[in-house]
């Protein structure tokens, strides 16, 4: 028996080939070049065929080499944060009609997936006070580097500015997207004291050549951004599209992109229901405010409202494809089909099941968490946050001597600490770590904490 | 047959959107630790509200998401899932798109807390178990496609055709060599040219011949020192073996362009044939299509990349490595191109993907392949001679993982599309198959039931598209009436995309119901 294969039986197969009329399935493969023929099967898994209970004793063993905390949570930051999954969210992403669907290319037997997407669109659009978000992108870092394509089509200008504070594989990963087009990316460096980019050197830098500004809110040392309209004044005035980065969570406090002139908004919703599972799926978010070369030039799925032919009901389909691959080819606004749609229904789960009040006090208790961190740490002679300006669920901590030799302390106290910054972009500081502090961090935790750092010290 | 029930009919529910039924006051869900709130804001002396707010950063109000009990929560979506179809309802052979059973072991243990906890930016030693397992996958990956090495940060096949194009492109410019085009056939799914163009690159496209294959003199006609390379799939969208490869990879390479292969239909020669074998210098794959992860309504999936000889160096980094018996990521990157997305790719899919080929082994995968073509071969059996279709491209020539045949006598003689043919299928309880692709047959049903379809449905299937096609001969205005046994009728498109009606979210909606002039 070949598992997940049904007719792979002696009886059916020889039935069906006898139908089909050859007498040996590799007649089917006649066309295929003997040359290239393999003749005896690749050298790969086990070499066997496993029973479910041989496959969960031989990855249990392997699994067993992993180390996960939960008590405390890790306390590393770097754009992705432990924060508690509601168990309900996997149920509802676990329903079979849901997870082992494709793209619903056909509405009418879809009409569930259909609504529950355009549902997160909604929800989403809410809290960015966004008019438009598309389905998902795969991840922030590449919905960042599609915003810049869609900016430089947008505009048919060939330079982009990107805030030198966000995460530095977002900035890696924009620059390797753009590889392909002849434009200049040019970093706007940050004000060492406040952790803010510096509107001079934006002044500075900006053109009518520029065809975006992006930066990100909170940005890669959690520190949120000041004077954003005057970041979003520079940008129009030279007639390039602000582009904003947001951590979602925090909008539950924070004022949303959609109040200060952003036009592209792009982030992650991780914090929103989906797991850590080692940085990946993620869903990344695009949204554009009501524009019409805004939403033509957006990447990706879009789902909206519509009528049955008939007139007598609503429905939903995916709409404006004219965009995509499948239509438009070499002059689609993105390559992108497959993306992380499945995950939006978890973040729509996940936002009705808190409501907005319920968001607004999460982000309320993360702040609380992670500012009380910050000043325990402050407390035993840290420099925590090392940055002036405000800050949402990531700080970066500088500490009197390398981080590396108290994060290896935390460890043999079962914790593990900040995300080191010695050798990562921007700062090469072997002094200073990131870390996060969510609603997954009890006070004894952050209090555990500060006290296995007070003993390294 | 005991003919328990008569007629497919799909659930429907009056369910509202969340709008409807929810309130920004209402919520199912408890704060953690919320009793110690209190002393920590003691401990820090202020409000969030005070601070954020005296720097011009507060929210005024709580954003108007409406929220639920747990129990609506979960009612209201399940209740969508009923009106949702995937491969555990019936089979969905939607041909390009491989629509494989997702064994549930898999997802049993892609959950396990030692993988769901893990932070990516942990210490390498607390995640060996899972590097050992990528490496492992990489290992099998790179023997199954005859490659070097593959990365796997890749999200999806979309963004590693981007990955490979981008490759190319900066494998020549090291060499100081300008090449900017790209051949891509006609069949080409959509994405290997918006791909290739998003690497920048000219896209010039080679027709197919009569027999459904590349054309080779087409190609030799157009190669030159500005082609870069050639993206391909082979078996080829029409599920054709391109049985000239061997030469056509030659020409290429003899031009000092590159092929780069298109893993998105490897599931009918996966452990027969290697691309690498083939002549291929890059290749991508759909870990969501071949290696059974779930396609989630539209992803997570999960897309590799793997490269032969000189192109190896120009993967994206990190990958994984291992030094006695320790894994580890290694980031240097001299020629490679850089990082593809943030992390290390879609983890979960990705440890799917190695429990399907865990399970399976070599042998195992080569017999699910094989099962695949007798399938296709055996659905072409039983549409053979049915009127109304036809099988466009040298009939005689078996096909492989999937197969595309044509609706067009049915049109011409009807009036009844494949659209409408597709809306037919819908009403009997199975799902349609890929519609209008691709481009080069017209009226087009492109159908993959992979190895997962049992004999029988593939019967019923077959049965179904013959009575369709009878019911359009007697009434085919009928046939366009169709679907109504599903949750809705057949919906409107053009409404749905008028630039005065179109709606992509509930805050447009109450715009235009306030009346605001929304044009787009
Ligand atoms: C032939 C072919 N190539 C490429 C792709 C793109 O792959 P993905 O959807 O994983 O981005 C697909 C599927 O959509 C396909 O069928």
């Amino acid at each position: 028996m070949l598992p997940w294969a049904p007719s792979a039986n002696k009886k059916d197969r020889e039935y069906m080939l006898k139908t089909i009329g050859v007498s040996d399935a590799l007649e089917l493969y006649s066309d295929v070049p003997s040359k290239a023929l393999l003749k005896k099967p690749p050298r790969v898994g086990f070499g066997r065929i496993l029973s479910e209970w041989e496959l969960r004793r031989i990855v249990n063993n392997i699994l067993d080499k992993n180390r996960y905390f939960t008590s405390p949570p890790p306390f590393l930051g770097g754009g992705i944060c432990f924060h508690y999954v509601p168990a309900v969210i996997d149920s509802i992403i676990s329903r079979n009609e849901f997870y082992t669907a494709y793209t619903p290319y056909q509405p009418e037997i879809n009409q569930g997936l259909l609504q529950a997407f355009f549902e997160y669109q909604s929800l989403m659009a809410d809290l960015l006070e966004m008019d438009v978000v598309n389905v998902s992108m795969y991840d922030w870092s590449t919905a960042a580097a599609e915003a810049m394509l869609a900016a430089l089509r947008v505009t048919r200008r060939k330079k982009v500015l990107v805030a030198n504070n966000v995460h530095p594989e977002h900035l890696e990963v924009i620059k390797t997207w753009l590889l392909g087009k002849s434009v200049e990316i040019r970093t706007i460096g940050f004000n060492e004291e406040t952790g803010t980019i510096k509107l001079d050197e934006l002044e500075r830098n900006i053109d009518n050549d520029t065809a975006a500004v992006y930066i990100e809110s909170p940005n890669y040392f959690g520190v949120l951004e000041q004077g954003l309209e005057a970041i979003a004044d520079i940008a129009h005035k030279h007639g390039a599209l602000f582009v904003v980065g947001v951590e979602p969570l925090s909008l539950g406090l924070i004022r949303p992109p959609g109040s200060y002139g952003a036009d592209i908004v792009v982030g992650d919703a991780q914090p929103l229901g989906i797991g850590l599972n080692y940085g990946g799926p993620l869903l990344g978010i695009y949204a554009t405010r009501w524009d019409r070369k805004l939403v033509r030039q957006m990447p990706g799925r879009l789902i909206g409202l519509t009528k049955t032919v008939d007139g007598e009901e609503q429905g939903f389909v995916m709409i404006l494809q004219t965009r995509e691959q499948h239509i438009r080819r070499e002059k689609a606004t993105s390559n992108i089909t497959s993306n992380e749609a499945l995950l939006a229904v978890a973040a729509a789960a996940f936002l009705t099941l808190l409501g907005g009040k319920g968001l607004r006090e999460l982000a309320r208790t993360i702040w609380i968490r992670s500012h009380y961190a910050a000043k325990k740490l402050r407390g035993i002679g840290i420099e925590a946050p090392r940055f002036s300006s405000e800050f949402f669920k990531e700080f970066v901590a500088r500490f009197p001597k390398p981080y590396n030799e108290i994060h290896k302390h935390l460890r043999s106290k079962n914790i593990m600490g900040g995300l080191y910054l010695g050798d990562k972009p921007p700062l090469y500081d072997k002094h200073s770590a990131l870390f996060c502090v969510t609603e997954a961090h009890s006070k004894k935790d952050i209090d555990l904490l500060v006290t296995a750092i007070g003993e390294a010290l | 047959m005991t003919g328990l029930r008569k007629g497919w009919r799909q659930a429907k529910w009056e369910e509202p959107l969340v709008y409807d039924i929810g309130d920004p006051e209402r919520t199912g869900y408890i704060i953690p630790f919320k009793d110690e709130e209190g002393e920590m804001l003691r401990e820090l002396g202020s409000e969030p509200e005070e601070a954020l707010k005296e720097k011009g950063l507060l929210r005024e109000e709580a954003p108007p998401l409406p929220g639920m009990s747990e129990v609506e929560v979960v009612r209201h979506f399940t209740r969508l899932s009923q009106m949702s179809y995937g491969v555990d309802v019936g089979p969905v052979p939607l041909g390009s798109c491989t629509m494989k059973y997702n064994p549930k072991i898999n997802e049993a243990i892609a959950r396990d807390p030692r993988i769901a906890y893990l932070h990516p930016y942990q210490d390498e030693d607390t995640v060996q178990g899972l590097l050992e397992m990528l490496y492992l996958l990489e290992k099998w990956l790179a023997e199954l496609t005859g490659m070097d090495r593959c990365s796997l940060q890749l999200p999806a096949g979309a963004a590693g055709e981007l990955t490979g194009a981008l490759m190319i492109r900066k494998y020549f410019s090291d060499q100081g060599e300008n090449r900017d085009e790209m051949l891509i056939p006609d069949s080409a799914h959509g994405t290997n040219p918006a791909s290739a163009a998003m690497a920048g690159f000219k896209v010039i496209r080679i027709p197919s011949t009569q027999s459904g294959t590349v054309d080779l003199e087409a190609v030799e006609a157009v190669l030159g020192p500005r082609v870069a390379g050639m993206m391909l799939t082979n078996p080829n969208t029409l599920g054709i073996f391109e049985d000239k490869i061997l030469e056509l990879a030659d020409m290429l390479h003899s031009n000092n362009s590159l092929l780069y292969y298109d893993g998105a239909n490897l599931n009918g020669i996966m452990g027969l044939v290697r691309p690498g074998d083939m002549g291929f210098d890059i290749v991508h794959l759909n870990l969501h299509k071949t290696f059974s992860t779930p396609h989630g309504g539209g992803g997570p999936g999960a897309g590799v990349v793997c490269a032969k000889g000189p192109l190896v160096d120009y993967l994206p980094r990190p990958l994984v490595e291992k030094k006695g018996d320790k894994y580890y990521w290694d980031y240097r990157c001299e020629k490679c191109i850089g990082r593809m997305r943030a992390y290390y790719g879609n983890i979960v899919p990705l440890v799917k993907a190695f429990l399907y080929i865990a399970s399976l082994g070599g042998e195992g995968l080569r017999e699910t392949a094989i099962q695949s073509v007798i399938n296709t071969n055996y659905f072409i059996a039983l549409m053979r001679g049915t009127k109304g279709y036809e099988l466009p491209y040298d009939p005689t020539r078996p096909r492989k993982h999937e197969v595309v045949i044509s609706a067009k006598p049915l049109e011409r003689e009807t009036g009844v599309r494949a659209l409408d043919v597709a809306k037919a299928l819908l009403d009997t309880g199975l799902h349609a198959p890929t519609i209008y692709f691709p481009l080069i047959v017209d009226e087009a049903l492109m159908i993959e039931f992979t190895e997962s379809e049992p004999r029988r449905e593939i019967e019923r299937y077959a049965n179904a598209l013959k009575k369709i096609a009878e019911k359009a001969y007697k009434n085919p205005e009928e046939v366009k009436k169709t679907p109504r046994n599903t949750a809705v009728t057949r919906l409107d498109d053009v409404a749905a995309n008028h630039p005065r009606s179109v709606t992509p979210t509930y805050r447009v909606l109450l715009r235009r119901l306030r009346g605001e002039k929304l044009i787009l």
